[in-house]
Parts: C-alpha cells; sequence; structure tokens
C-alpha cells in the first residue's frame, strides 16, 4: 500500500513540475511580449502536423537517441561525460573523411555507407578515450577534458571546411561539397528519415536496455557509479570499467555524428553535431539516468526541436524557446524531486 | 618600450578583468563547499540583460547592477537545489547553464546589434600620465580597476581574516566549522549568492566594455564561463593564481588575434580557441600529482630523481576544498 501511494505522490509532483516548467516558460513570453498559446500551438503544428513535419522530428529523434544511449552507460558509471558533444563532431569528421577517401573507389556504395559508419564509431571512441585518459591518468575531471575536446573538435571542423576540405574555389560557412546521392542513407520516398537511420537509432537502445538492466557487466558498472572504491574492494576493476563505458559512450556518439553526415546533410558542416550532445545529457536527466523512457522523452525532446524551427517565421520568437522549455522542464523536475524527498523526511 | 606592445598589455588587462571578476567568484563559491557550473550560461543571460536595461534606461550603473542581481539569483537557484533540496550540484549547474544560455538568446532577440551606451574610460588624473605604467594599468574603466581591488580583497579576505578563515574551513572541514558555532549552511547560501553577483557582473562588462553590444549566438561569448570554471581549479581555490589564469588567458586571446596576419591559412576561430587545449594541459600538470600511478611510478625511480620530481609535482599541484561538493548534515 505504501509503495502505490509513493507512486501516486511521484506522479504529482512530475506533473506539477511540469505545470511549473510550462508556468515558467509561458511567462518568459509574455516578457518577449508573445502570445504563450499561440507559441505552443505553434510547436505542436510544426512538429505533428503533418507526416513531413513528423518524419523532420524523427531525423532529429535518432541522433538524439544515439547520444542519449551512449551517456546513460557514463552516468551509469558515475561520469559526467560533457564531452559528447565533441564525441559526435569527431564522429562526423571520421565518417566524412571515410567517405571522401572511398567515394570515387569502385567498392559498391552501400559497403561504403558501412564503412562510414564504422569510422565514425572509430572516431567518437577516439575523442572520448582522450578524455578517459586524462581522467583515469591525468587526474583531469571529465567535466573540463570534456569541455576543452568540444573546442578542439569544434575548431577542428572549421579547419578542415576552411582548409583541406573546403569547396572548389573558396570555403564557406555551408560547408563541405556534398556527396553524391548513391552515398545518401536512402529515405522513404518523399520524406527525409532514412529507416536505416530508425534501425540504428532503436537497435542503439535496445542494445544499451539490455546491457545495463540484464547483464553482470551492467550491474558492476551500476556499482563502479554509485561507490568506486567498494567496487574497487569487492574486486572490481573499476579502471578498465570507466574505460569501457567512456569509449561505448564514445562509440554511440560517433554513431550519432555519422548519422548526421550519411543522413540529414550529406556533408560536413560547421555545427554538425547539433547540440544533441547536451540535449541528450538532459534527456538522460530527466529520466533519471534510466533506460526505460529513454526513446519517447528524446521523442517529445526532438519534436520541441523540429517545432520551435518556424517560430522566428511565423512570430518573429527566437527558435532557442525549445531550449528554454527543456532546460526549465529538467530543472522543476530535479527541484521537485528535491521537495517530494524533503517532505517524505519530514514525515 | 614599444607603444603597441604597451597598450597590447593595457587591453590584455582591460579585456580579462571579466573572467578575474567570474573566476574570483566561483573560487568563493568553492571555497565554501559548493560547485557552481551554471557559469557560463549566467555570464551570457547577465550580459545581455545588463545590455537591455543599459540600452533602455541608458544607465550603464544600472546595467551592471542587473547583471549583480541575476548572477546572484542563478546562484540562489543552485543553493537552493543544492543544500535546502539536495540535489545533485552538477546536475543543477550543467541545466541552468543551458537554460539561462538559451533564455538569453531568446529574451535576446530583440536587441541584437542595437548600439548602447558604454562604460567610460576613467584616466586617474596624475598617474595615468607616468610613461608606461600609465596606459597600462590607469587608463582603464571602473571596472577593470575595480578587478585590480578585488584579486587582492579576496585574496586578504580567504587569507589573513577570521571570517575568511571559517570560509574555508565550511569547505574543508564543515563539521569543525559547526562545532565551532558556524552555520554552514546559512555560510554556504551567503558566499554562493556573493560569488553569484561577482559572477553576474562579469555579463554586463562584456557587453558594456570589452565586447560591446549583444550579438546573440556570435556575441562570442559562448565558453567564457568554462574557462571561468577551468581557471578556479588551475587556481587552486586561489584569487591570486586564479587572476594570473585570467591574464595568461586572455594574453593567449590576443596573440591569437596578432598572428592572425601572419597565418592566413588558419581561420580566425582556431587560433580563438588554442588557448582550450592549453587549459587541458595545465590542468593536467596540476592534477597529475594526485594520480595514484604517478605515486607508484615514483616510487620505483632513485631517490634523488623522485625528490626533484615530486618537489616539482608538488609546486605545480593543487587540491580541491576537501568538502567540495559535499552537501552538510548537522548529525
Amino acid at each position: 500500500m505504501v509503495k502505490a501511494s509513493s507512486r501516486w505522490t511521484n506522479l504529482a509532483f512530475q506533473l506539477l513540475a511540469i505545470v511549473l516548467a510550462l508556468a515558467f516558460t509561458s511567462l518568459v513570453m509574455i516578457l518577449a511580449k508573445a502570445d504563450p498559446l499561440e507559441a505552443y500551438r505553434n510547436i505542436v503544428v510544426g512538429s505533428v502536423g503533418s507526416v513531413n513535419k513528423f518524419s523532420d522530428v524523427l531525423v532529429a529523434w535518432v541522433p538524439l537517441l544515439l547520444a542519449t544511449s551512449g551517456l546513460l552507460v557514463t552516468y551509469t558509471a558515475g561520469l559526467w561525460n560533457i564531452g559528447v558533444e565533441g564525441q559526435i563532431t569527431l564522429g562526423a569528421i571520421f565518417t566524412t573523411w571515410a567517405l571522401r577517401v572511398l567515394q570515387d573507389s569502385t567498392l559498391s556504395p552501400g559497403l561504403i555507407i558501412v564503412i562510414g559508419f564504422l569510422s565514425g564509431a572509430l572516431g567518437g571512441m577516439l575523442w572520448a578515450s582522450v578524455v578517459a585518459f586524462l581522467k583515469i591518468y591525468g587526474g583531469v575531471n571529465e567535466i573540463f577534458g570534456g569541455l576543452g575536446m568540444n573546442f578542439v573538435a569544434t575548431a577542428l571542423t572549421i579547419w578542415l571546411i576552411f582548409g583541406p576540405w573546403k569547396r572548389p574555389g573558396i570555403g564557406s560557412m555551408s560547408g563541405t561539397e556534398p556527396f553524391k546521392e548513391a552515398l545518401w542513407l536512402p529515405t522513404f520516398t518523399g520524406l527525409r528519415i532514412s529507416p536505416w537511420s530508425l534501425v540504428v537509432g532503436i537497435v542503439g537502445i535496445a542494445v544499451i536496455y539490455l546491457l545495463l538492466q540484464g547483464t553482470y557487466f551492467g550491474l558492476k558498472l551500476k556499482a563502479v557509479g554509485r561507490n568506486r572504491r567498494a567496487a574497487f574492494l569487492l574486486g572490481i576493476p573499476t579502471t578498465q570499467y570507466m574505460w569501457a563505458a567512456f569509449l561505448l559512450c564514445g562509440l554511440f556518439a560517433g554513431l550519432a555524428g555519422a548519422v548526421q553526415v550519411l543522413g540529414v546533410y550529406h556533408r560536413l558542416i560547421p555545427s554538425i553535431s547539433s547540440g544533441y550532445g547536451f540535449l541528450g545529457m538532459l534527456v538522460a536527466m530527466l529520466i533519471n539516468y534510466q533506460p526505460t523512457w529513454a526513446a519517447p522523452v528524446a521523442l517529445f525532446f526532438a519534436a520541441l526541436n523540429i517545432g520551435s524551427i518556424q517560430l522566428p517565421i511565423v512570430m518573429k520568437l527566437d527558435s532557442t524557446l525549445s531550449g528554454v522549455l527543456q532546460g526549465a522542464l529538467v530543472l522543476a523536475v530535479l527541484l521537485m524531486d528535491g521537495v517530494r524527498q524533503r517532505i517524505l523526511r519530514r514525515r | 618600450m614599444d607603444t603597441a606592445l604597451v597598450i597590447g598589455i593595457a587591453g590584455i588587462l582591460a579585456s580579462a578583468a571579466p573572467i578575474v571578476f567570474a573566476a574570483i567568484g566561483e573560487t568563493i563559491i568553492e571555497r565554501a563547499g559548493v560547485i557552481n557550473l551554471s557559469v557560463n550560461g549566467a555570464i551570457l543571460l547577465t550580459a545581455m540583460a545588463g545590455f537591455a536595461v543599459a540600452v533602455t534606461t541608458g544607465s550603464v550603473v544600472l546595467g551592471l547592477l542587473t547583471g549583480a542581481v541575476i548572477g546572484a539569483l542563478v546562484a540562489l537557484v543552485v543553493a537552493f537545489a543544492s543544500i535546502t533540496l539536495k540535489q545533485s550540484q552538477v546536475a543543477v549547474g550543467f541545466v541552468l547553464a543551458l537554460l539561462c544560455r538559451d533564455l538569453a538568446y531568446f529574451l535576446g532577440n530583440p536587441y541584437m546589434g542595437l548600439s548602447g551606451p558604454r562604460l567610460p574610460h576613467l584616466p586617474i588624473p596624475g598617474l595615468a600620465n607616468i610613461p608606461v605604467l600609465g596606459t597600462i594599468f590607469f587608463q582603464h574603466d571602473l571596472m577593470t580597476y575595480l578587478s585590480f581591488v578585488l584579486i587582492v580583497l579576496a585574496y586578504i579576505y580567504i587569507f589573513r581574516t577570521r571570517p575568511g578563515l571559517m570560509l574555508q574551513g565550511i569547505g574543508e572541514r564543515p563539521a569543525a566549522a559547526y562545532v565551532r558555532g558556524a552555520n554552514v549552511n546559512l555560510l554556504r547560501y551567503v558566499y554562493t549568492v556573493v560569488g553569484g553577483a561577482l559572477i553576474g557582473l562579469a555579463g554586463p562588462m562584456y557587453s558594456l566594455s570589452v565586447k560591446a553590444g549583444w550579438k546573440g549566438t556570435i556575441s562570442g561569448l559562448d565558453g567564457i564561463g568554462w574557462i571561468a570554471l577551468a581557471l578556479t581549479i588551475f587556481g587552486g581555490w586561489n584569487p591570486l593564481r586564479a587572476a594570473l589564469g585570467a591574464y595568461f588567458f586572455a594574453f593567449l586571446q590576443w596573440l591569437g588575434l596578432v598572428l592572425q596576419p601572419s597565418l592566413p591559412n588558419i581561420p580566425s576561430q582556431v587560433l580563438q580557441v588554442a588557448p582550450f587545449p592549453l587549459m587541458i594541459l595545465t590542468l593536467l600538470l596540476v592534477n597529475v600529482g594526485n594520480a595514484e600511478w604517478v605515486d607508484r611510478t615514483l616510487a620505483g625511480l632513485p631517490e634523488q630523481t623522485r625528490h626533484a620530481i615530486a618537489r616539482i609535482l608538488r609546486a605545480m599541484r593543487t587540491s580541491p576544498p576537501a568538502a567540495l561538493g559535499v552537501p552538510f548534515e548537522k548529525e
């Protein structure tokens, strides 16, 4: 009986958090002299108003879900892998690199795309291993190592776009020369979403779910995350587990970058990660680092992102409104969780 | 001395001033045992809000005050969530970093590209005319002068006064400080809010002086807050060392600008991030002494080499306040 009632109070506090976040975001809009209801309506219409719009939501959902999946592993190990942004970027760079090398070869396009995915995964793992190395052997907190590597990744992208990989003529912020259409991930007719990216995303979260919930590896990783010292004393090789967590997260982030290149932009652009790394961290916090709700919450966040794209055109509002709502939501959930625990302790 | 160099040095001191404020603000917060990761978002939000208020009212003082108040409020959320509600400080700070950034871009939209008031230069009569030194130190705006004062005041306060000793105490051994009569959680609230106000001044210092105006995502301020956080560690939670780090960072940025014409093949964005890998390297240097494998490796070396290396590592090494990020419970 106690269990059931605490589940209901949980739910009540979460609903309250959502109401608070919506109220805060509405207040922000009133400050900007905009009609909140109109804005929410535009976001809904812009995300699920048509098959086309919803397919765009799925286009954003896949890389966000991949980033979230990877982050669930590092979070479980008690690590704050803020470097995930850079890991996505490096995945995109490595995929672009592989495609540039192989595009004129005699290999079949399908094989080149597969190699592109593998290279992307490798790039993400490479970038993650730098952060892991700094953390494990250099004592540099992964938050700062990761942030530094994010900036380096951005600089590397811009240097490549304006330097060695610039378009014939002059390099520009629009990115590198697009690949030929044979190297694009095939999409559903008339839509922008590829069934293959959906497969990668869904298989990705399924693997992470099974890994974290159904294996000894997942269980031991949790032990490392809860109390590294105790885990070590119990005979878990904590260093290896931390390495594994970083590399797995890098792998998934790299795949997200590969999807961005192969399935979305078909070239390297300056902001290729689209902020999905940081957004994935918000999603992971919102679902309390448990994989069960990753897919639907990531879908909701992707819908907010896509839905707010048309705000600048329709209402002359900045599209970062989606970020305000997402941030407010996570903050409100964290605060409400704290309030709930405080009230329960009082009793 | 070469005039270009003198003006360059003066420029470095001025452009480092906001980073000095932010890094010292964070140093004070972390000395009290609280991690505040929201700095980057707070600087962007206060830069936008301070600029908006200054444009609307025509008063730079009100712009600065707005920044301080908003910075204090953001820090108050971190304090409330972590001290009262016992939520993860890192999580709340990170969410606030993103939320404040997006709020800045969203609410700052109407103010993009407007021209606004700037902090006036206040050459100090008499001192400003001293050759070389006058140009370097005495021809700045008010906030740059205050940044010099802040470094000295913060250092003296933390290391030479009784309340400063208590500040160190609540970050190092909160239980001992509590026994000595300190209200640990109240003090943590106070220092977090004070530090937040200092961080909040950094924003308008950019938008009203160092990088005047508000240009949305291309304002070039995104990332400064993370640098300030890294400087706090690099500085070993010592305002003097943190300020030195801030000047070093400003020097590197200036060097990037100066070198730009002679390196036409490298886009300017690449040189602008050069300080970040260097920052990782310095963090590595100050942290590596704390790593276990170093002790193990050192133990295998001949005695004299071991002592020499250990001495170098100890000189560079910094360790955080012992109770940093740990909530305090009276029981």
